[in-house]
Order: structure tokens, then sequence, then C-alpha cells
């Protein structure tokens, strides 16, 4: 029961990446093929979960949405970790002026809006998948760059590290030797947490025209689709939004759980 | 005996904002191959500021330092390869020493991977082998280097940051406070496997403590400290029996002993 959160947030994710996976050999209709004649169908057989406004059958349509929501939450958090992550460990073993210029990169960038950033990249290079992506990275990258920075300044006061500074290990192999394996534990956390403002900013960039173009199915988009019926036919606005609620309490779960599994101070005590 | 180590007027001061705190003052010390020296005073005397200088962690606000000839307080890291070869150190705690993330045998011979001791070196020492000599120095097995720190206990882990230390051959150990997070009833062990090592690699030895007993049993020279400054140096027999300044003779009071004798209280019986 002390896990309950952690195994509740494996069991969510493990379900997006199990529709994303099924999704990739078979989905019960075709998620892209307008059929007029379905139109609006109720929940029930064939169409478990009713058909949209197109006639497409809405559960393919959540699967293959699953499939664009992972690619999506996978790239931009690696882009938001590849970047941050090395600037947090570069301000947290520099220190000085180049953490201060680092840290105040930081504050510029999270104090822009992301919003912002996706409306003028959407302007600049038309909206797409990419450009959503390139926003949500850019706009997660101080959270990395902050908590490696944290990490790496605990690390770094650790006598491990004197004792290797001491012996002429170079600043590039206390990062890889000590740093990196020492704080991994945070970045995975916070790539949990992270993966969650992912799918729900992608959610909301595609409902606003921001991020991936129709017909390709993403859970925004069936949101934005699902608005014009919503006194006709409020169900199809819940799927989706169900989808994206709980993938993204998955992903905060995992997060948390993560965080108090890896926490020696906590497991020590159990 | 040749000249090993020698600082003159070492000061370090630290500054927090507007406020300087001078962390050592004007500390001269000269330190023979082959001798060893124990450091004593209590916390913020400066023990630890001093052997930073002397391994080259810091630098020095005022003086210099000089290491087999060289003077070492302004070159660059990337000039120290000789200094990072030959002086090497054990810390209190080898909870915090020991990467919990590295197997034994990789923390143990991660000296002979840096670059500017693998110069210095010449690369003649073959890691593999080095690590068996230095486990057995330590009287630990050689399968032990397949696992992880918190495998082992508090000596034990000890003696795998002393391993460390000797991996690269160095000439000087400097071990801050090596025995007390240990367990009283280890802290001898490791004490005896110091000295023998010393003995019989011909080690110069720094060692720094608060425990008087511990620098005693390793050191043949002494050094007090307070508040930055070295109050007192000589011989450790010297120090000991003829102390020449009020606070010495304070951290010599301070020593607990077991009275035995007529006057010893009689044990409490519990009926």
């Amino acid at each position: 029961m002390k896990r309950f959160g952690l195994v509740t947030g494996i069991c969510l994710v493990g379900l997006v990446i199990l529709g994303a996976a099924v999704s990739l050999v078979w989905t019960p209709f075709d998620p892209i093929r307008v059929v007029p004649g379905q139109r609006l169908q109720p929940p029930g057989w064939p169409h478990l979960l009713g058909t949209d406004g197109f006639g497409i059958d809405t559960f393919s349509r959540l699967l293959v949405g699953a499939r664009m929501c992972l690619v999506v939450g996978i790239i931009s958090v690696s882009l938001a970790a590849v970047v941050g992550v090395p600037l947090g460990m570069l301000a947290g073993q520099a220190g000085g002026w180049v953490s201060e210029a680092v840290m105040r990169l930081a504050d510029v960038v999270y104090a822009f809006p992301a919003l912002l950033l996706a409306i003028l990249l959407a302007a600049g290079f038309g909206a797409s998948t990419v450009t959503a992506m390139v926003a949500i990275g850019v706009a997660t990258m101080p959270a990395f760059a902050r908590v490696a920075r944290a990490g790496t300044l605990q690390v770094m006061a650790s006598e491990f590290v004197v004792a290797a500074r001491s012996s002429g290990t170079s600043p590039w192999g206390v990062a890889g030797r000590h740093v990196l394996p020492n704080i991994a534990p945070l970045i995975g956390v916070q790539a949990s947490v992270g993966f969650a403002m992912a799918i729900l900013a992608e959610a909301a960039l595609s409902y606003l025209g921001l991020g991936t173009p129709r017909p390709t199915p993403t859970w925004g988009t069936m949101l934005r689709d699902a608005q014009q019926f919503l006194f006709v036919d409020p169900l199809q606005a819940l799927w989706p939004g169900l989808a994206i609620a709980l993938a993204v309490l998955g992903f905060n779960l995992l997060g948390d759980g993560l965080r108090d599994y890896l926490d020696p101070r906590l497991r020590e005590v159990s | 005996m040749s000249e090993i180590y020698r600082t003159v007027g070492l000061s370090r001061t630290y500054r927090n904002g507007s406020r300087s705190v001078a962390a050592l003052v004007d500390a001269s010390v000269t330190l023979q191959a082959g001798q060893r020296l124990g450091i004593v005073g209590e916390s913020g005397s400066g023990k630890s500021t001093l052997i930073r200088l002397l391994a080259g962690l810091d630098r020095p606000t005022v003086g210099e330092v000089w290491f087999a000839g060289t003077q070492i307080d302004q070159l660059p890291e990337r000039k120290l390869g000789f200094l990072r070869a030959s002086v090497q150190m054990v810390f209190q705690d080898p909870r915090s020493s020991l990467n919990p993330r590295m197997k034994v045998g990789d923390i143990i011979t991660e000296p002979l991977r840096s670059r500017l001791v693998r110069r210095q070196l010449d690369g003649r020492i073959d890691h593999r082998s080095r690590l068996a000599e230095v486990m057995a120095d330590v009287d630990l097995p050689l399968d032990y280097a397949d696992r992880y720190p918190h495998e082992f206990s508090g000596g034990q882990r000890q003696r795998i940051a002393i391993a460390r230390a000797l991996a690269p051959k160095p000439d000087v150990l400097i071990a801050d406070e090596p025995v007390s997070a240990l367990d009283v009833s280890v802290r001898a062990h490791v004490m005896n496997l110091l000295n023998d090592l010393v003995a019989s690699h011909g080690l110069t030895l720094v060692v720094v403590g608060h425990d008087l007993m511990v620098v005693r049993h390793l050191c043949d020279s002494l050094l007090v400290m307070q508040s930055g400054r070295i109050v007192e140096s000589g011989s450790a027999d010297q120090v000991f029996h003829q102390p020449q300044t009020a606070y010495t003779r304070s951290l010599l009071a301070a020593i607990p002993r077991i009275r035995t004798g007529p006057d010893a209280p009689e044990p409490q019986s519990s009926e």
C-alpha cells in the first residue's frame, strides 16, 4: 500500500504505452478515413466509444493519439534534458559568474511564456508536431537545468569529489564518473514529471491549432473536433479528456513515486 | 633526511560577502621526508585549511607552499601532475569519500586513470596488478573489487579509501581524521594498518585530528593549532610531556583517562 502511487503510475503509463503499441499493428477501424454514414454514433458495438463528427471510430483515434502523445513527450523531454542537464551541471561545477550567467538565462527562458513561443514558431515555420515539440522542449529546459544544478552542488560538496580532485581527476572525469551517475535519479524524476507537462502542453497546443495538424489524430485535436458537438454529443469530449487526464496523472504519480522510492532517507525508514 | 614540504607565512582568508574570516594566519611549516606530522586543534582551528593548501586543493591568500623543491601555490592545475601523483588523501568519513555508484575496483584505480597522474607515472603501472597489490596491502580479498561501497562496514570502507590513496605509489599521505568516523572497535585496527603501511612504504604522513591519542599513536612530531595559528610545534614526546602553552595543556587535560588505584571510584553495584 505504501507504493500505491508508484504502482498506479506505472499501470497508467503502461496503459498509454500499450495503446500506442497496439495502434502500430492494429486499430478496430481506420483512424483517418471519413465515413459520412457513421457520424456521431453512440458508444456500443462495433464502435466501442462511438464515432466523431466525421464518422471515424473514437477508440481507434484514441489509440493512435497515444502514439503521438508518447512521441511528443519523449522528444520534447529529451530535448529539454540534453540541453538543460549539461548546462545545469556546468553551472554547478564551475560556480561563480558562469553559474550566474546560466541560471539567469534559465530565468529568462522560464519567464518567457511557452504559449507565445509556440505561436511564434507556428507563425514562422507553420504549425506542426515539430514546432510544438521544440516549444515544449525549450520551455521545460530551465526546470532540468535547475534540478541538475542543485544535484551537482550537492555532489560537488561530497568528499569523494575532493578525493578525485586531489588525485588529479579532470572536471570532465568528475562530471562523468561522479556527478552524472549520482544525479541521474533526480533527472529521471524530473523527466517523468516533465513528460506529464509535455502531454498536457501538446494537447493544449493541438487544441489551439498550434500543434499537429489534421488528419493525424492526437488527443488535443480530438478535443477540438469534439467542441462543436459539445451540446449534441458531450461524450465526444469526455474520451480524449479522460485519456489526457489519466496519462498526465500516470506520469506525475510515476515521478512522485520514483522520487520517494529513490530517496535513501525515505527508504531506510522502511 | 630531505625536506619535502615547506610553507612560508601561509595565510588563507575566506570572504563571505563583506565579512572575511581568517582561517589560517602566518603558518610556516617544514616537513622532512619520512616524517610523521600530527596536526591537532579544535574545529575551526585551521587544520583542514592547512592540509587543503598542502594538497593543492586551495590557494593561499598570502604565502608560499613548496613541495619537493617546487613552489606549487601559483601553478595551474595542468602543471600539478607531480603533486597529484605523489600526495594522496584519506578522508574522515568513508561513507562520503567513496562514490556510492562506483565499484570498489574502479574507486581504487581512479587515481591511476587521471591523465595528469598517468603522465607522471609514465604509464608504467598496470591497473589490474596494482589493484591486486593495494588490496592485499589493506587486507581485502581481491573479489571485493566487483562490489559497491555500501556492502561494506565502516572499517572496510576506510581500508578501501586507504587502498585508493596508495594506488599511485605516493610519497606523502595526508589523512584527515582517519578514524574518528569509525566504530571504536575498529579504530585500533585501521590505525595499526596505517602505521604499518607508512612504515613499509616509507611514506611521509600528515595526520589531522582532534583526538590526541590517535595522533600520538601515529606521529612523531606535533603541531598544535588554535584559531588559525600554529601555537606550538615540536616532537610528539616534547609536546606531550612539556607543553609550552596553556592551550596545549588544556587539550592534554581533556584526554579521558581510566583511573586506577586506591582513589578510583568504587564500581557501582546495581543491586
